[in-house]
């Protein structure tokens, strides 16, 4: 990774003060520390500049409805199958109380908010997912979601563009999770068989039951700068083959470089990007009459 | 006698070993000990029955995992009178971990594949110890294309720890190779009967395991994470996977409850390893009824059925809306006629 400091010196907007001199001295709440490059940032200006260091560009990890904000047209979301609840199929230990935790962390019902509303004007069916429930992992509700966003899509014809975030399968589901790569993805090759639009998006990070399911099965696979994309986690990967893995491995500039996505889109040109390729895909906006 | 036996199992081979040495001892001394033997051997008998009526979770996996378990070659030499292997994805190599072709059965052509395991050190080097890379998972998906194409049903052998967890199958994009072929075997226009011969290993199984009808042998397993994965999340302990196993709900019994699979086979008296050819016996079987019960169907309605069986897969609740916070606006245009979404089926369809 080269350094890119000496780029954005010229328009640096924040104070940085390097982490070896501030360690964990941050105050809480207030602050928040670059995951790249280590500078100290303030949360406010945080939100404001979508979740991006100031100082190198770095993608901070935004929450489902964060993301919806910055990417849709005001108060344009209608929400769909907000009504669907996690159950414990399996009465494994413990997984209630995870789930209540992540109710209780994020005021979500489940890893996923899916729905419809426009981006610049051209409507389109979104999912957006929120790793920091239960690390947006794969159960029914999250399957059952994607799923019917698809069979929508498919019966309306409108594009749908799925963010993904996702540590992979929910495994306190067991099979039934499992079984969720197999329905979104069927239910995504039939939406592929309408000759409908399907966007996926990887954000960090997106890896393993998703990255091997509707994740990797857009007709456009965007990745946002990077991300973590992959299949196999890492520390599994550095077990069998024990070996340090490159650095650079599995983020979305290694994707790209091995053919594995369409495109990198910074999130300051996300919106107009998506804008773009909707249009190209014969939308036509809403408010055109 | 093998030497291989399991922990569990260690009371009924001390047991075994008695009999076989007081058969010798009679045998060298002339006398005749056949009453003292009778009378172990039902023991032994007893002894089985209970120990492989109560199987645990964990021993399952062990039985599974147990190296003389028949391999996936093995079943197909046993099953099907003919079997021509075809190798490579066309794109990058022949990964041995994936092994498939066209066979017969009973005079029916059939495409099958399968992942592969190896008997000894040497052979598992070449298969990778049975975990494929992503060319092997796109060589079977291109004799299922084939199959497709020709018409005749799939067969596919699932015996997998799980996908290759390495730096070149990141590379060559394992995630995408799993997630093309789960979407295409949803909608391929042919038969798929998928029988779970051993380990059901995660996405690396899935990748070959959807299908029409799915078989599952009563110590095979399938599951969503390996048990030592699963208790390395949980309790930063993969030593504790016996737990995890029995959390996981991962056996034959389990799924079947759970309607996850449509038949188990039973395996004979100590598992499969100890009577390979009676297991591949009803293995045969079970296909073949398998596609006879499926061959009736018109393609279009198969697929269908296919999709509807894994449309219904997953456990949730609805919370009640009261009929004030429905969003009626967002019903939009939602009637849109819903016009032909299954793949072309043109040219030599045998659907009426």
């Amino acid at each position: 990774m080269p350094n890119l400091k000496g780029i954005f010196q010229g328009k640096q907007k924040f104070v940085t003060v390097k982490a070896g001199t501030v360690r964990e001295e941050a105050p809480e709440g207030l602050w928040t520390k670059c995951g790249q490059c280590g500078g100290i940032l303030y949360k406010k200006e945080l939100t404001s500049n979508l979740g991006l260091c100031g100082d190198c560009g770095f993608h901070f990890r935004l929450s489902a409805r964060e993301r919806m904000a910055i990417t849709l047209d005001e108060d344009s979301f209608v929400e769909y199958d907000e009504e669907l609840l996690t159950v414990d199929p399996l009465g494994f230990p413990g997984y209630d109380i995870k789930v209540e935790a992540a109710k209780q962390a994020t005021g979500l019902d489940e890893a996923i908010i899916t729905g419809k509303g426009s981006i610049d004007g051209y409507p389109v069916l979104a999912g957006f997912m929120d790793f920091s429930f239960v690390g947006a992992s794969m159960g029914s509700v999250v399957g059952e979601k994607v799923t019917r966003l698809f069979e929508r899509a498919a019966r309306q014809r409108v594009p749908v563009i799925v963010f993904c975030a996702s540590g992979g399968a929910r495994m306190q589901e067991g099979m039934f999770s499992l079984m969720q790569m197999a329905k979104t993805a069927a239910a995504c090759a039939k939406l592929s068989g309408t000759r409908t639009l399907y966007i996926s998006v990887l954000t960090n990070p997106t890896t393993a039951g998703v990255f091997a399911s509707f994740g990797s099965l857009g007709d456009i696979i965007i990745a946002e700068p990077g991300a973590l994309v992959g299949f196999t986690g890492q520390r599994v990967i550095e077990e069998t083959i024990r070996q340090k893995l490159p650095p650079g491995f599995q983020t979305s500039e290694f994707a790209l470089e091995h053919g594995l996505i369409d495109m990198i889109v910074d999130r300051r040109n996300m919106r107009k990007t998506l804008g773009s390729l909707l249009s190209l895909h014969g939308g036509r906006r809403e408010d055109a009459g | 006698m093998t030497n291989l036996g399991l922990e569990f199992e260690k009371p009924l081979i001390e047991l075994e070993k008695r009999i076989e040495d007081l058969k010798e001892f009679g045998l060298k001394k002339g006398i005749d000990l056949s009453d003292e033997i009778a009378i172990l051997q039902r023991k032994a008998d007893t002894l089985r029955k209970e120990i492989f009526e109560n199987l645990t979770p964990w021993q399952r996996i062990m039985i599974a995992r147990h190296p003389k378990r028949p391999t996936a070659l093995e079943y197909i030499n046993l099953i099907f009178d003919e079997f021509i292997e075809f190798h490579g994805d066309r794109e990058f190599r022949d990964d041995g971990a994936i092994i498939g072709g066209i066979a017969s059965l009973g005079g029916r052509p059939v495409t099958v594949i399968g992942t592969q395991k190896g008997r000894d050190t040497k052979e598992n080097i070449a298969r990778n110890f049975g975990m494929p890379h992503p060319e092997g998972y796109r060589k079977a998906l291109r004799l299922m294309k084939q199959a497709e194409k020709f018409r005749r049903p799939i067969v596919s052998f699932v015996d997998v720890v799980g996908a290759y967890p390495g730096v070149e199958a990141e590379e060559r994009g394992q995630g995408l190779a799993i997630a093309r072929n789960i979407a295409e075997m949803a909608r391929l226009a042919t038969t798929i009967i998928v029988v779970i011969t051993g380990e059901g290993g995660s996405g690396g199984a899935l990748a070959i395991g959807v299908g029409d009808k799915l078989i599952m042998l009563e110590n095979a397993y399938f599951s969503v994470i390996s048990p030592e994965g699963c208790a390395a999340i949980l309790w930063k302990d993969g030593s504790r996977a016996q737990e995890a196993a029995e959390m996981l709900k991962l056996t034959a019994p389990d799924l079947k409850a759970q309607g996850l699979i449509d038949e188990m086979l039973h395996e004979p008296q100590g598992a499969a390893h100890k009577d390979g050819i009676a297991m591949a016996r009803a293995i045969r079987e079970a296909i073949i009824r398998g596609i006879d019960e499926l061959s009736g169907i018109p393609l279009r309605r198969l697929i269908e059925r296919r999709y509807a069986r894994l449309r219904r897969i997953g456990e949730f609740a609805i919370r009640e809306i009261s009929a004030s916070d429905l969003p009626m606006a967002a019903a939009g245009n939602e009637d849109m006629p819903i016009t032909p979404d299954l793949p072309d089926l043109e040219g030599g369809c045998d659907e009426t």
